[in-house]
Parts: structure tokens; C-alpha cells; sequence
């Protein structure tokens, strides 16, 4: 089988299916379709998102680097950076996940579990992105447009090559688990 | 302090929960799949966007979207993202039927503690903050899974700046929500 699989190819969209259901099982099965969880790790007082995130970042990243090494995959899919739509819109989002109490994946995920109320905000979200189509072409001149960087990751704009910010990841997130872990066993 | 008690040791489809950190491996592994497979990393905000763009077809005309600057690049159409979008849904119901975790909530308990009981209240917040959510996500270029874990295991600049910003203002905005218990 030649890879990568067209993703509008038939298989692709099995293969898509398949993807879909297991990432779906993992999101309710980590709890995270779960409103309660997701604020209380806005409120530092239950730490399963960020649990979930740091393994599937630390354990997805070292997979996705080795393989680009061995020349497995086509490289990298970065996103632009420009400074200021990031900054605003990830502090826009930050406001809507805690106030929803889902973000986007989780919420499609938690509707399928038969919250109501996360029903009710996926019609905000279309909503949301109305309006957001809608002022692109504003936003794109005042507020896309500046601090353009490109699709540029931590290796480049640090001098630190790839290998060293994994090693560093790596150390931080098992020193931060071993943290979480020790501080419950001890209130045990 | 809540705590749902789980056996770490098994991981079957009937446990309401699995241990956290199986859960993030199994992202990670799905991650190196979809690289490989189909050279596409997990995303959901991108396609809930073009969700928007069929719903403003429908009741203003495919003119209006096709004449959009942002539907122009992000062209609502039945594809590879809309699968996995249904198929989380698929995924998530099986496991949440599995693990008897259905239900029909309205008002969530943290949610109620603070803000009261109110349907109504609940309801407008979460339109409001699905809006908010989405507006934000499409502006960042991507939502915590497009960012959150498929930018940043990639050591995006992009998705590295995203993290600490949402969740500085999540932080906040919980603080702002969750002080002061609600009497009614």
C-alpha cells in the first residue's frame, strides 16, 4: 500500500471513520466530555486534562519525530505564527472554553453523551464562526497582518535543535507527573 | 474534592473512565497513525467552521459563501474532516453508552454550585460561549486539538504561544465564574 492514503479516497475516509471513533472512546473515556472537568482544571483542582494533553504531546511528538527522521512522513504541518491573531485569539478561546466548558473536539464528543447544554453551544460555535467569517477580511488586515513569523518552530527561533527541546519536554513532563503523583499519593 | 474512583488496572469499554495517562498515550499513538496514514494531524475547528459556511449556504445562498474571503479558502464540502467529526460523536456515544455515562444535563454541577440552577442562564452561556470559543479558535488558526496537541508536538512557535495564553485567560475567566456560592 503506497502512503500516505489520499484522504478523500474512499479508504481515507475509513481510515478517517476508524480514527474518528477511537479519538471519540479516548475523549469520553478521559473524562474530558465531562463539564466539570474540564472547568475544575481551569480551577487547578482536578489535572486529568492536562495529564491527557502533556502524554498525547510528549508520547505523539517523540513518535512524529522519529518518524520524520527515518523519512516515514512528509514532514511537518505547522500553523502560521502571527503574533497578534494568536495572542487575541487564544485569549478569546480560553474565555469560551471556560465558559462553555468544552472546546471544540470535546464538544462534539460530550454532545454524543446527551449533554444538553453542549448541544445548545455547538449552535454558538456555528455562530461563532459566522462571525468570524464574516470580519475575516478586516481581521486579516488589522490584526493578522501583524507580527507575521510563518511556520516557524521552536528549533528555529531558538537555536536549540529539535533533538534538545524533546529531551527538555520530555525531562519537564515526567518531572511534572512525578510531581502530580507524589503530591496524591501523599494526600492519600 | 470529587474523585470518580477508577481501577487504573483495567481499561475495558465499560469503565466510565480510564486512567488519564493511557488515555493521553492512546492520542499520541492515533497522532503518529494519522501522520503516517493519511499525512493529516487530528483537527476540529477548521471543519466546524466550514459547519458554518453550509448552515449560511442554506439560508443565504452558496453566493454569499462562495463570495466570502474565509469560505473561499476553507470551501464547506462532505470530506475527510466531516468523518472524523461524526465519527468522534460515533465514538464518544459507544463509550459513554458502554460506560453508562449518558446523560441529558442541562445545568452542570459546577456550573449550578456558582451560578444557580437556572436552564435559561445555562443555556445563554453556552450559546455565548460556543460563540466566543469558535471565534477565538478560527482566529488562533486552531482549537486544543489543532494547537493543543497537533501543533505542539510538532514544536509550532504558533501552538507553544496558544497554551499558555488560553489557559492564562481560562484561569481567569473560571475565577471571575466559580467565586462565591450561588443560594439558589
Amino acid at each position: 500500500m503506497n502512503l500516505p492514503i489520499p484522504k478523500d479516497s474512499t479508504t481515507g475516509l475509513i481510515v478517517s471513520a476508524m480514527f474518528g471513533i477511537v479519538f471519540g472512546i479516548l475523549l469520553n473515556k478521559g473524562r474530558v466530555t465531562d463539564y466539570n472537568v474540564i472547568v475544575n482544571f481551569f480551577r487547578l483542582k482536578d489535572l486529568t486534562v492536562l495529564k491527557i494533553m502533556l502524554t498525547a504531546i510528549i508520547v505523539g511528538g517523540l513518535g512524529v519525530f522519529a518518524m520524520n527522521g527515518f523519512g516515514w512522513i512528509e514532514g511537518y504541518h505547522i500553523k502560521d505564527a502571527n503574533l497578534a491573531g494568536m495572542a487575541l485569539g487564544s485569549a478569546i478561546f480560553g474565555v469560551g472554553m471556560a465558559v462553555y466548558g468544552f472546546c471544540p473536539g470535546t464538544a462534539v464528543a460530550a454532545i454524543a453523551t446527551g449533554r444538553l447544554h453542549a448541544l445548545v453551544g455547538f449552535f454558538g460555535m456555528l455562530t461563532g464562526g459566522m462571525i468570524y467569517a464574516f470580519s475575516y477580511p478586516w481581521l486579516k488586515t488589522n490584526v493578522i497582518s501583524i507580527g507575521q513569523m510563518g511556520k516557524v518552530q521552536l528549533n528555529d527561533v531558538t537555536g536549540l535543535p529539535m533533538i534538545g527541546w524533546w529531551v527538555i519536554l520530555t525531562a519537564a513532563a515526567a518531572f511534572t507527573f512525578w510531581m502530580i503523583e507524589r503530591k496524591r499519593t501523599a494526600n492519600a | 474534592m470529587m474523585k470518580t474512583e477508577t481501577d487504573s488496572s483495567r481499561a475495558g469499554l465499560s469503565q466510565k473512565a480510564w486512567n488519564p495517562y493511557l488515555v493521553g498515550i492512546g492520542i499520541g499513538v492515533l497522532s503518529w497513525l494519522a501522520f503516517l496514514l493519511v499525512n493529516k494531524p487530528i483537527g476540529m475547528s477548521t471543519e466546524i467552521s466550514k459547519f458554518s459556511g453550509w448552515v449560511v449556504g442554506i439560508f443565504a445562498g452558496s453566493e454569499t459563501v462562495a463570495n466570502n474571503a474565509y469560505w473561499a479558502s476553507k470551501t464547506p464540502a462532505f470530506g475527510y474532516s466531516t468523518v472524523f467529526l461524526i465519527f468522534t460523536a460515533v465514538g464518544a456515544f459507544l463509550s459513554a453508552k458502554l460506560g453508562n455515562d449518558i446523560s441529558f444535563e442541562k445545568v452542570p454541577e459546577v456550573w449550578e454550585e456558582y451560578q444557580g440552577g437556572s436552564v435559561a442562564k445555562r443555556m445563554a452561556a453556552s450559546f455565548i460561549g460556543g460563540a466566543v470559543l469558535l471565534f477565538g479558535a478560527r482566529l488562533a488558526g486552531g482549537c486544543t486539538s489543532g494547537h493543543g496537541i497537533s501543533g505542539t508536538m510538532q514544536l509550532a512557535l504558533s501552538s507553544w504561544l496558544f497554551f499558555p495564553v488560553m489557559f492564562a485567560t481560562g484561569i481567569i475567566t473560571a475565577k471571575l465564574l466559580f467565586r462565591g456560592k450561588s443560594n439558589a
